[in-house]
């Protein structure tokens, strides 16, 4: 039992690696277009909410605390936390999901959806005129940035959001897979392996969004 | 000194991994590693088959000067998918997923892989892949050659790009699973005894492959994924027009491209070290050397990708540091054939089928390795980038490199895998064939870039001609040789002559239990207490629990 | 090698860090630091983050040292990946004749 516990947690730790060189590329394609176009990344990221993505990352780090503590729980065989644990975590997760909706959603309607990625509605953002009276649902361009510069921001950020949002997902069923197990008196201390995997599996999706928080929300917010 | 008997052997042990379970559920369900690489030998070939059909196509449009057989939109069809079939559904998984999935457990002593059924979803994805590649061949296939350069596959060509970069982004999944499988294996269920350093080099070898299997092919997934999605949602990720730039594609495909041709080449250089140390039944020369430049080449080729670039407008200074470290990267290859070569120094070599093989490899794979460094030239590249030559110098490397390795090793474990011997004369021939055609096929391609003919076109300059009549020439023979293996072996599963545990008097573990071996491999779990190459002349080897047959030894 | 239990109050500490953290780096994110030092300081907030969470929540600081390695490996290679792209980004100016690699938009 020992070495097949070993043997898993040697796996998943392998995979997230695999996963750390999957989101390194885009991180690569992130690093590279801003710096060479500073302005429009700033001017894009001034447009993202940063009260929602503040809320999102504080409401994933508690899902992750949640997340350990159900793999504690666990570990000392009590079952009735340890469920409680993981529908926390779970609820958590999906809270994370919508409020990413909404924010996508905002998005679409400021015509910032990259491409024709929706066809019939290419990304035409309005862009606030100087002078004029605040609009948030226009874009506020700096100095240097032009609105094709920023599309490249937004492709970037709606590529590494939705492939953080698709682990999330994944996250979503693989935590409802345990539940499911756990409600079945599956896991004990002696045998909890699953529990740890996707702990460690949910733990990394976290990790990923606090870089992603700092690098697409914050970036531009001192350039008023 | 004959390496096989002249003597009957009594028919095969009553129960083992091939007759354990009749039915078809019982082998597409199976979780017996052994069964699992028989299904991807079977998959495998049948790529090798279509692969090699447009290598067929190609070479007939290049007899003449004129573009007369293929129209050129066609042509350009052809050589990508010959890439795309070869490259990524027949070399990268052949030698790990047959041999390295049959072989492994076995030789740390272990009863099956560490996860048996993400053995069997790893073919199961490897084959979705395939049929989503297959579905882009036909339903009109793929052009942009199989490096899908940008900004052509993003934005003007008309093909299935996107049908074809997903059926890779699917088979790169089963590369993973398969390296992660191999990984965890080899560090948590070797045999009591079986120390890193009694390994057979095989197990390195894999290893090895196995971490750039893990680390590099995620690169490849993000990339094919973001030229999706710039192909459907027209954004301009590595379109010059709109912003990106399109050698940031070409530094995250090759990021991942130039580690994957260490993925074919490693596992081959694994079996030769076990065919050249068992063939001239001496020690390996160097064993630590060799096992430290698997690890050394899987590091290395990390950090030379920049090569593929030197004729894009990357920095030339970035050149010059890629250039350096391609040098570098030729070290841990050459300390091998040195090793090897020195191996071969006063021993008794058998010349075997699979040792023909290895031999012919040895050749091959420096004359690869060394046009290589040629390419690596800042200056030199200039010249021969997008010729011929760098075809020739890859296919050096692949063919005479990799395939020969992979044609050894089968012979090689044959008796093991299947309890029946290939008939060694017809293995001898064939293997002499495929040498000479391959020789023929390629060497003159060498020449022909060098003196200036471009690689991917479907018309040439008539000067060029008389290299690519020989090449063709060489070619069918080739394809002759290749299709001899193909009727022995079927041949030999039904009427080869039966095989006793250990055909060739090996010390290795593999040896130590029945041909074919039983499904949990060794009756008891063996306790090792010998290195991976202890040659006692002719002694009897002490097999692993009853299954041993009655006869033995001379 | 026996599991190691990490106390809850281990993991209440590392999540009040976690939520000062990001707290921290909002704040950051207004001020206006010369140079590049926003970005090295939103860095290094969310590296210190991250460090809390796989030493403690994926349970690496109790863990035998081919974690550590496997982890260490995955970093390095990120690293290779950045250094040697960006090699050829940030030297593509000192070419004499050009300006930049990069098409600029208009």
């Amino acid at each position: 039992m020992e070495q097949q516990r070993e043997a898993g947690t040697l796996g998943m730790w392998i995979f997230l690696v695999t996963e750390i060189m999957f989101f390194g590329g885009m991180f690569l394609a992130y690093a590279l277009y801003r710096t060479q176009y500073p302005a429009a990344f700033a001017s894009g990221s001034n447009h993202l909410d940063i009260y929602l993505g503040a809320v999102n990352t504080g409401v994933l780090i508690l899902s992750s605390f949640t997340m350990a503590m159900a793999v504690y729980f666990t570990q000392v065989g009590n079952r009735r936390p340890q469920i409680f644990c993981l529908v926390l975590t779970l609820l958590l997760g999906l809270t994370f999901l919508g409020i990413k909706a909404v924010e996508y959603h905002q998005k679409y309607e400021d015509h910032l959806i990259p491409g024709h990625l929706i066809p019939g509605n290419p990304f035409d953002p309005e862009v606030q005129e100087e002078g004029r009276p605040l609009d948030h649902h226009k874009l506020h361009l700096l100095t240097g940035a032009t609105v094709a510069q920023v599309e490249m921001f937004y492709w970037i950020y709606f590529a590494m959001t939705g492939m953080h949002a698709l682990h999330m997902i994944i996250g979503a069923g693989l935590l409802t897979f345990l539940l499911i197990y756990s409600l079945k008196g599956r896991f004990d201390p002696e045998y909890h392996s699953p529990v740890e995997v996707i702990g460690l599996y949910w733990h990394f999706v976290d990790i990923v969004w606090i870089f992603l928080f700092p690098l697409l929300y914050l970036l531009g917010r001192h350039y008023h | 000194m004959q390496a096989i008997e002249s003597f009957e052997v009594p028919a095969p042990p009553k129960v083992n991994y091939i007759n354990a379970q009749y039915g078809l559920k019982s082998w597409l369900l199976t979780k017996d590693h052994k069964r699992i690489a028989l299904l991807y030998l079977g998959s495998i070939t049948f790529f090798f088959f279509i692969g090699g059909i447009y290598a067929l196509m190609i070479r007939l449009e290049l007899l003449t000067p004129q573009g007369d057989f293929l129209q050129s939109t066609t042509y350009n069809k052809v050589f990508t998918q010959h890439g795309i079939i070869m490259i990524f559904f027949f070399l990268i998984p052949s030698i790990p997923a047959t041999l390295g999935n049959f072989l492994i457990p076995m030789m740390i002593g272990a009863k099956d892989l560490a996860f048996p059924r993400i053995n069997l979803l790893s073919w199961y994805i490897y084959l979705l892949g395939g049929v989503i590649t297959i579905y882009a061949l036909l339903a009109g296939g793929v052009d942009t050659g199989w490096t899908f350069y940008t900004p052509y596959s993003t934005t003007f060509s008309n093909s299935y790009v996107v049908a074809a970069g997903l059926g890779i982004f699917i088979n790169g999944f089963s590369s993973i699973l398969t390296g992660l499988n191999f990984i965890v294996t080899i560090h948590t269920m070797r045999a009591p005894g079986m120390t890193w350093f009694r390994m057979p080099l095989f197990l390195w070898s894999h290893y090895a492959t196995s971490l750039i299997m893990i680390l590099g092919t995620p690169v490849i997934a993000i990339t094919v994924l973001l030229l999706a999605f710039e192909r459907v949602a027209k954004v301009g990720i590595f379109n010059p027009a709109m912003g990106g730039d399109p050698i940031l594609f070409q530094h995250l495909f090759w990021f991942y491209s130039h580690p994957a041709v260490y993925i074919m080449i490693l596992p081959s250089m694994g079996v030769i070290s076990e065919l050249i140390a068992n063939f001239s039944r001496k020690n390996i020369f160097g064993y630590s050397f060799v096992a430290f430049s698997s690890l050394a080449i899987a590091v290395f080729g990390f950090l030379v990708w920049g090569h593929h670039l030197f004729v894009t407008s990357q920095s030339v200074y970035a050149g010059m540091i890629f250039s350096f470290l391609s040098f570098a990267v030729a070290i841990p290859s050459a300390i091998k054939v040195f090793n090897w070569t020195a191996t071969l120094y006063k021993s008794s070599i058998s010349y075997d089928t699979p040792m023909l093989y290895a031999l012919g490899f040895i050749g091959l794979f420096t004359v690869g390795g060394m046009t290589g460094l040629f390419l690596a030239s800042l200056a030199v590249d200039v010249h021969l980038s997008d010729t011929y030559f760098v075809v020739a110098h890859f296919h050096y490397i692949m063919v005479g490199g990799a395939l020969m390795g992979y044609l050894g090793g089968l012979h090689y474990w044959w008796p093991k895998i299947t309890g029946r011997m290939y008939p060694e004369g017809w293995g001898r021939f064939s293997a002499l064939v495929i040498f000479v055609g391959f020789n023929l096929t390629f060497l003159p391609q060498f020449v022909a870039g060098y003196l200036g003919m471009p690689r991917r076109y479907h018309a040439y300059p008539p000067e060029f001609q008389v290299f690519n009549v020989l090449s063709t020439a060489g070619a069918s023979i080739l394809g002759f040789g290749m299709l001899i293996p193909a009727i022995y072996f079927v041949w030999s599963m039904r009427y080869g002559r039966h095989a006793e545990s250990n055909p060739w008097h090996l010390p290795g573990l593999e040896w130590r239990t029945q041909s074919p071996p039983p499904t949990e491999n060794f009756e008891v779990t063996p306790v090792v207490t010998w290195d991976a190459y202890e040659f006692a002349p002719r002694e009897e080897t002490e097999i692993v629990g009853k299954f041993g047959p009655e006869l033995e030894g001379i | 090698m026996s599991e190691h239990i990490v106390p809850v109050r281990v993991y209440i500490t590392i999540f009040a860090v976690l939520l000062i953290g990001t707290a921290l780096t909002v704040v950051a994110a207004f001020v206006d630091f010369p140079w590049r030092f926003n970005t090295i300081v939103a860095l290094t907030i969310a590296t210190i983050k991250a460090t809390f969470v796989v030493l403690y929540f994926m349970h690496v600081r109790y863990s035998t040292r081919l974690i550590w390695v496997i982890f260490a490996a995955a970093l390095f290679w990120m690293a290779i990946l950045f250094a040697l792209t960006f090699s050829d980004y940030q030297t593509r100016k000192w070419d004499r004749d050009r300006t930049s690699g990069f098409v600029i938009l208009y």
